[in-house]
């Protein structure tokens, strides 16, 4: 078998994805506390419209992903940040 | 037993700097008449709103940190409250990993005070990848 699939030729390469593991930034910075007075650092976590952006796009881990939703509320009610927009970045 | 808090509070764009310095001093000495002390104070300026507030576009930021009994800060927020120069507030107690980076925070600013913070992740923008648009295309 082993034999057989080696003689498989391809006629392009055949695409292998490589897709970079996301890991959690807060994890690898060391950073233990994330604040809500800093909005051009918070905004790294929000879409276009000031969404939340979900864990499985940012590789944030839970524990923090918490923390910055958190934040960014907290952000959102001193005017920091806005509740709705187009086109924050 | 004290424990930390850190008031931020907004106050209305009409008032002159007089007239905001006596609102600081209200809440400042509010705090010590509680037996509460102040650890840290910062002036953050006339602000743009993310978003209009009272038809207001622009505020006066203050900052305070602050130790204080828990039964104080209802009192606080009350004053708050109460007062029409203050178009909006948060209060949040700070934990030990807050408290590290309050300090921290405050250091940073004291050593270089004109540059601004600004918090760098070493991380470069997350890719999102295309898994969707991806499977999309094969289907058809």
């Amino acid at each position: 078998m082993a034999q057989e699939n080696s003689e498989i030729r391809y006629l392009n390469p055949p695409t292998v994805e490589l897709r970079k593991k996301k890991y959690c930034r807060f994890k690898k910075a060391g950073i233990k506390y994330v604040d809500y007075k800093d909005p051009e650092f918070l905004k790294k976590f929000l879409n276009e419209q000031g969404k939340i952006l979900p864990r499985r796009i940012t590789g944030t881990s839970l524990k923090f992903q918490r923390k910055v939703a958190q934040a960014v509320k907290r952000a959102r009610s001193l005017a920091l940040l806005p509740y709705v927009t187009d086109l924050l970045k | 037993m004290l424990k930390q808090y850190e008031t931020v509070f907004i106050a209305t764009p009409v008032l002159s700097e007089a007239q905001m310095k006596e609102a600081v001093e209200k809440y400042t000495k509010l705090i010590a008449d509680n037996g509460g002390e102040i650890v840290h104070q910062e002036d953050w300026g006339l602000r743009q709103l993310a978003y209009p507030i009272e038809h207001k576009t622009t505020g006066f930021y203050y900052l305070i940190e602050f130790k204080a009994t828990p039964e104080f800060v209802s009192i606080l927020e009350t004053q708050y409250h109460r007062d029409e120069r203050i178009i909006r507030y948060l209060t949040v107690a700070l934990d030990k990993d807050a408290v590290a980076y309050a300090e921290k925070r405050r250091n940073g600013k004291a050593a270089k005070p004109a540059a601004p913070v600004v918090e760098e992740a070493p991380v470069a923008e997350e890719e999102i990848p295309a898994i969707e648009e991806e499977e999309i295309e094969s289907n058809d």
